[in-house]
């Protein structure tokens, strides 16, 4: 008996009972669906994360003041005095031309009202330096960005984000060449930016102006929070690490003081973390899978018993052992596979749904519909093997007087 | 001419726990082509023992039997399940046919096996079932068929790989008189086409239709009776189908 017919032969049997065989199934199904649905929604939130960290920009290292805590990168629990980076070490930086760096970047942000006549709105002023639009990968819309020449004239110029510039003209009135009043100072307009989001947090909701500015008109203080150098290509990023630790232990005097972090990592630990967590939701709902090929063991030993006299005629009219083992063997694996086709149709489903309502886009890979079929094949001729040798191994002449 | 059925001090003892139980006890005769043997005897006589040997379902204790020359006891259950595809066809007396399959795939089921190509395989079965005079009811299942058209679906399963011989066990115990008296007159054709057929009953009358009887009892061959004439089916059904006939004549009583 080839292949294919043993497929059919298994199919009309499994067809006898079809309540039982889809109960049979639902273990599989619930295991490679709830599978499917969980890698894929891990896959679309990690590939999510790793576009969002690229959107601020690419092969940066950040130099940010005291030590930070927990992962590399996340700055949750700085620790020690957080005023020990200024302006001047940015221009030492620039001054030093350590080899790796294409662009520096220095940032001091604060809180400001800003008002254009009857209109005015809160938000971020950011001091920054020239390079900020190349670096952070966020262009300018309308004018231009500031240049070396404002930063060290400390010229009053402002760059608006794409919402502040709505706030406060509206369509109607063009930005460019307005003067409005930051805090108790006049700035003229010079830019717009483009819009731009951050994992749902709206990056046009914020103005810049030059660091030295903000330091001199603004906030009086001459402290930045992070120096951003960015690396000529991401091979080059550690090496550039290990320049900035020995610029700014020797700018410093003590490695406490400053903490060195590159983009890399940060990128690395969270797919890290993703993976991790995606294979841990795909090893607990792998459980059920197991739980499933135990409920097709089950039944199939059922089955044996009660086709005991189907077995003893087929002996009879000449089957070998091995036939009868291939016969129950594609039953169980064939009942598996269906479940894990209707399984990873339900995966599917759901991954779609949860995408559409929140807003995640998930990704079904290839491998993972691959994997999901090859384990639930895999599972049935597992489970399979214990009542297919127990039918094969079954006395012809017994069996055929089984009733 | 080689016997087909070769037997020579045959036992097989079975154990009910620790405590033997002989079944055959040593048992010889043997069976030429073409000859139509009954094997009688009442229950407990060892017919059933001596028919799941001869039909390679079981390996005796002690004792030699050798179908068409070829020695049985030794081989492996997976030779004999060849042999008992190809070289045997089985007619049981509760039919053991597949209630999922149609007759026509009933037929196939020992080609499948074989490993006779799909079409050639039904090609064959249709011929099989023909020749038992059933081709109107290829794609029936077994249960839209009376007792005994499904023995007959039975008898063509038996015959479609050719066998050396065909071993039929109360092949008519389930059925009526005239469906029974049917079966007998198949049987009976077969024989004169060259068919060697061994049946099992503990009918006098059916037994009657061959023409050999092997008299068992206690386990051992008692009695090797040539049956001088042997009932013709064909005969009986004619006389079962006169209108005005009652229960006398001696085919009729052959319904216990």
């Amino acid at each position: 008996m080839n292949l294919w017919e043993a497929v059919r032969t298994a199919l009309n049997s499994l067809s006898a009972n079809k309540f039982r065989s889809f109960l049979t199934m639902l273990g599989v199904i619930i295991g490679v669906g709830s599978v499917v649905a969980m890698t894929s929604i891990g896959e679309g939130a990690s590939s999510q994360v790793t576009a969002q960290i690229s959107t601020l920009g690419s092969n940066l290292l950040t130099v940010s003041p005291g030590r930070t805590r927990g992962l590399p990168g996340m700055a949750f629990g700085s620790r020690g005095a957080a005023n020990l980076l200024t302006y001047r070490h940015y221009t030492l930086l620039q001054a030093a031309g350590l080899p790796g760096i294409s662009a520096t970047l220095a940032e001091a942000s604060s809180r400001a009202v800003l008002r254009f006549g009857k209109a005015n709105t809160t938000t971020t002023v950011v001091g920054t330096t020239p390079s900020y639009p190349s670096m952070r990968d966020f262009p300018v819309a309308l004018g231009r960005f500031f240049s070396n020449y404002d930063l060290e004239r400390m010229t009053r110029v402002v760059v608006l984000g794409n919402t502040v510039a709505q706030d406060l003209f509206g369509d109607a009135r063009p930005a460019l060449g307005q003067v409005i009043r930051v805090g108790n100072v006049d700035f003229t307009v010079i830019g717009v930016m483009e819009p731009k989001a951050l994992g749902g947090r709206d990056l046009g909701d914020q103005v810049f102006v030059p660091l030295t500015t903000a330091e001199k008109r603004l906030t009086g203080s001459q402290y930045v929070q992070s120096i951003t150098v960015q690396a000529t290509s991401p091979a080059m990023t550690s090496l550039v690490a290990d320049e900035l630790n020995r610029f700014f232990l020797l700018q410093l005097k003590d490695p406490e003081k400053f903490t060195v972090t590159n983009q890399q990592d940060i990128l690395d630990t969270i797919q890290g973390v993703t993976g991790t967590l995606t294979l841990l939701l795909a090893g607990i709902t792998g459980i059920s899978l197991l739980v499933g090929g135990i409920g097709i063991m089950n039944i199939m030993l059922v089955s044996v018993t009660e086709r005991t006299r189907e077995i003893g005629i087929r002996k009879a009219v000449g089957a070998r052992r091995r036939d009868v083992l291939i016969q129950f063997m594609v039953e169980s694996a064939t009942l598996s596979l269906l479940g894990g086709l209707v399984g990873l149709a339900g995966g599917a489903a759901a991954s779609r749904i949860i995408a559409r309502f929140s807003g995640w886009a998930t990704v079904l890979s290839v491998q993972a519909v691959v994997a999901a079929l090859v384990v639930s094949i895999g599972v049935g001729l597992f489970f399979g093997i214990y009542p297919a040798q127990r039918a094969s191994r079954l006395d012809p002449i017994e069996a055929l007087r089984y009733e | 001419m080689q016997p087909v059925i070769e037997v020579q001090d045959l036992t097989r003892v079975y154990y009910a726990g620790t405590v033997p139980v002989p079944a055959l006890r040593g048992v010889s005769f043997t069976v030429e082509p073409g000859e139509f043997v009954a094997i009688m005897g009442p229950s407990g006589s060892g017919k059933s023992s001596l028919m799941n040997i001869l039909g390679c379902l079981d390996t005796p204790s002690s004792g030699s039997y050798r179908l068409e020359g070829r020695e049985i006891s030794s081989l492996s259950d997976d030779q004999r399940a060849a042999i008992r595809n190809r070289r045997i066809g089985f007619v049981f007396q509760t039919f053991n046919l597949l209630p999922r399959l149609t007759a026509l795939q009933n037929v196939e089921l020992p080609m499948q096996y074989a490993g006779v190509p799909r079409s050639r395989r039904t090609a064959l079965a249709k011929e099989a079932l023909a020749s038992v005079g059933l081709s109107g009811r290829l794609h029936h299942r077994p249960n839209q068929l009376s007792g005994g058209q499904a023995q007959r679906v039975a008898i063509a399963r038996a015959l479609v790989n050719d066998p050396a011989i065909v071993l039929a066990d109360e092949p008519t115990g389930n059925l009526d008189t005239r469906s029974g008296e049917e079966i007998m007159a198949i049987f009976q054709s077969l024989h004169r086409r060259g068919k060697t057929i061994v049946l099992v009953t503990h009918e006098p009358d059916i037994a009657r239709h061959g023409q050999r009887i092997l008299h068992f009892r206690d386990g051992l061959l008692v009695q090797d009776e040539r049956v001088a004439q042997p009932v013709d089916a064909r005969d009986v059904l004619e006389r079962l189908t006169e209108p005005a006939a009652p229960v006398n004549a001696e085919g009729v009583s052959a319904a216990r």
